[in-house]
């Protein structure tokens, strides 16, 4: 038992928080949504360059052989630079099912850049950036589908998220790769792994939001000192602090191999919730200024807002925590159970 | 990052699992807060677990313990709860002084304090609060003052756990009598037993007695029972506290334990549970394993080197108010049961949810308030400015 990151997770971990720090700020995504656009196509090409997108798709495939908790962190470090390029989609959900459903060209091209695969799934229905995507991947329970971009017609639905341009899917042609069993398996892993690296964006976007009300709490006087000074200040960040701590372990025993879909149900509620606390408490510290686009606030309140109820509302997920309470044993030596 | 157990764990486990279904009491024991039988009782079970060498398993051998690491003491912990086994009369003991001394100690207060400790020959209580120093504790205004070879104790002490019956106690205070705040408090073991020590069991909201007021007057100690030098009171108070807060007073097993039955309280209502409490209970059984998901990464943390600071103020702020939620779900489900005491003959398991509630409503506050510990989270923590 060794509930610590390794060195090599961690050197990971600070590549990609050094990439994003350097090359996706809250200025460099304003410029991009101010031009209308939601996709900088340079930052994508050099997160293709860091093998990232790949990081859980075999070495014998073309990508790094890792497991989800070697990258849980790269996925929060996204989410606390609020990312726009669908990264985490593509590295956590995305190629990992092509990979599933032997699709080993289509993997090849997305490796190199010369595809991108949109997901529609039960949990996640609207696409992100549709129109730049090659293809379609469609799964329902009964069948998964695969379409090129002529095969599909898109319908753009505007989000309260300038980052997200995202689209509805119908379907005008596509060949089916997975039915019945395959298909309703392969919906549940996708599921899952949409709903821990929506978890794990969800983190990061938590603890930022805290961290740029700090700055702000330590700067803006009120009453001649800085309102950070005041209790009831710093117990509405103190708390949204205390659910980010008691958030991410869940999250990180989420990402172990085998760790159970309930487990994952967790993490997603516990993440929201903590992302739900830090950017709503954000918006209050910052005051009359928290209620404008002028400061990022705004950016991660919206963010969390899509985050925690797409991939599995709270509810969904809290039914099959719940399920599973009332059909497995429960007490201290289940808490690293396994899915059977 | 491995989150399986060894072979080596998984064997600890089956050891411990099978001496606690050989040794726990069939039935629990009487409160060790109501009755001084109950202190007894409780007291005689440390010495059967000692005897077994399970009364404190981190501690080094010599002092009673295995020298274990911190997982074993949490699948340890697990295993205790798990069996049922009557809670630690010792914990002022066991988990904050012993630590303590381990930490400050002179060689001779570790050999003269700490196996009796762990045997429970010796139960302490905790005399830091005064009537006008609560959650502000550097207002400490008991005097410790030196006369030859002994300090001599007065002062006033109150919500002292354990007092009505320990043996021994642990007290802040004043050893500088021009000191104001922080500076110039000293720890101070006192023997409860010693003349001019006059305990008053408190009344408290659950009808047990478990603090005192301690009025001390001309109370004569050897000076050799101050830990650390005169004056590093509060700095080794703050230590203890941070023991307190942190990992060892509150096993996260103990919240497992009672999710656990929490869940089969529901069940027990089958289909007529209402969603909301249905949700309710899922977020009971889903704290306490965040909470014990949380402590396990800190001890993985500590044992790699690390150090805990001011993360354990969130740790008290997270088990006190599951505590409560827990409780409160299950007293929602009793409905007109939930006021009953526990042997009223309608009662059936409901005392015990109401026992569990009213104890869980003093989380809140011991140990440091949970607006205490939201300052320091906020200070120390995140960096904002003291006030």
């Amino acid at each position: 038992m060794e509930f610590v990151f390794t060195e090599e997770q961690q050197m990971m971990a600070e590549m990609a928080q050094g990439f994003l720090a350097d090359r996706c700020t809250t200025a460099d995504l304003r410029k991009l949504t101010d031009s209308g656009d939601t996709f900088d196509a340079d930052r994508w090409a050099g997160l293709v360059d860091l093998g990232l997108l790949g990081a859980l798709v075999p070495e014998s495939a073309g990508g790094l052989g890792l497991g989800r908790a070697d990258v849980i962190q790269i996925a929060t470090a996204c989410g606390a630079a609020l990312l726009p390029e669908p990264l985490v989609d593509v590295m956590g959900v995305v190629l990992p099912a092509l990979n599933d459903l032997g699709q080993d060209a289509l993997v090849a091209d997305v490796l190199k850049g010369a595809a991108h695969v949109a997901l529609v799934h039960p949990d996640a229905q609207l696409v992100q950036d549709a129109p730049r995507g090659t293809h379609i991947l469609v799964m329902t329970p009964e069948a998964v589908t695969l379409a090129g971009a002529e095969e599909v017609t898109l319908t753009a639905q505007p989000s309260i998220d300038p980052a997200r341009a995202l689209s509805s899917v119908s379907m005008d042609g596509g060949a089916i790769i997975a039915q019945d069993a395959e298909a309703f398996a392969q919906v549940a892993r996708s599921g899952a792994a949409g709903a821990l690296f929506a978890a794990a964006q969800l983190l990061g976007i938590a603890q930022k939001a805290i961290d740029i009300s700090v700055a702000f709490a330590c700067e803006r006087q009120q009453f001649g000192k800085p309102i950070g000074s005041y209790q009831a200040i710093k117990h509405h960040l103190a708390s949204a602090q205390v659910a980010v701590e008691f958030a991410r372990p869940v999250l990180h025993a989420a990402a172990a191999p085998a760790a159970t879909a309930a487990r994952i149900a967790h993490a997603k509620i516990a993440c929201g919730r903590a992302a739900d606390l830090a950017t709503r408490s954000a918006v209050q510290v910052h005051g009359g200024m928290g209620y404008t686009q002028e400061t990022d606030v705004h950016l991660y309140l919206k963010r969390a807002l899509a985050l925690r109820r797409i991939w599995g509302s709270e509810t969904d997920h809290r039914n099959r925590y719940a399920a599973r309470l009332e059909t497995s044993a429960f007490g201290p030596d289940t808490l690293f159970a396994k899915e059977a | 990052m491995d989150l399986t157990y060894s072979e080596q764990e998984i064997a600890f486990r089956a050891e411990v699992r099978a001496w606690m279904a050989e040794h726990v009491p069939e039935e629990p024991l009487p409160s060790f807060d109501a009755s001084r039988e109950g202190f007894d009782a409780h007291r005689a079970w440390e010495a059967v677990l000692n005897e077994g060498r399970w009364g404190m398993v981190t501690w080094p051998e010599e002092f009673g313990g295995r020298g274990l690491d911190l997982i074993r003491w949490l699948i340890f912990e697990e295993e205790y709860y798990a069996a049922r086994a009557p809670l630690r009369v010792n914990q002022n003991g066991i988990f904050l002084l012993g630590p303590t001394l381990m930490e400050f100690g002179t060689e001779a207060q570790k050999a003269r304090f700490l196996p009796k400790m762990a045997t429970g020959e010796e139960i302490w209580a905790q005399a830091w609060s005064e009537p006008q120093a609560g959650s502000d504790l550097a207002a400490v205004r008991a005097k410790a003052v030196r006369d030859g070879d002994d300090y001599v104790l007065s002062g006033h002490k109150i919500w002292s756990s354990r007092a009505v019956y320990a043996d021994w106690a642990f007290g802040l205070f004043r050893t500088d009598p021009e000191s104001e705040r922080h500076r110039g408090l000293s720890l101070i073991l006192f023997d409860l037993n010693s003349p001019g020590v006059v305990r008053q069991p408190i009344h408290q909201i659950n009808g047990e007695h478990g603090f005192a007021e301690l009025i001390l007057e001309d109370v004569r100690v050897p000076a050799e029972n101050i830990v650390g030098a005169e004056g590093q009171g509060w700095k080794i108070c703050m230590a203890t506290a941070g023991f307190e807060r942190g990992l060892m007073l509150r096993s996260p097993a103990r919240y497992q334990v009672a999710a656990g039955a929490l869940a089969r309280l529901a069940h027990s209502r089958g289909d007529a549970l209402d969603p909301v409490l249905r949700a309710r209970v899922a977020d009971a059984a889903m704290n306490a394993e965040a909470y014990a998901l949380s402590i396990y990464a800190t001890a993985s943390r500590l044992e790699a080197g690390g150090k805990i600071g001011a993360e354990a103020s969130t740790n008290k702020i997270f088990w006190s108010e599951m505590d409560i939620a827990l409780h409160e779900t299950a007293l929602d489900i009793l409905g007109d049961r939930a006021e009953l005491l526990p042997d009223a003959p309608g009662a059936q398991d409901a005392g015990t949810w109401l026992d569990g509630y009213l104890f869980a409503l003093a989380g809140p506050i011991y140990a440091g308030t949970n607006e205490i510990q939201r300052n320091i989270i906020a200070e120390r923590m995140l960096g904002l400015p003291r006030g």
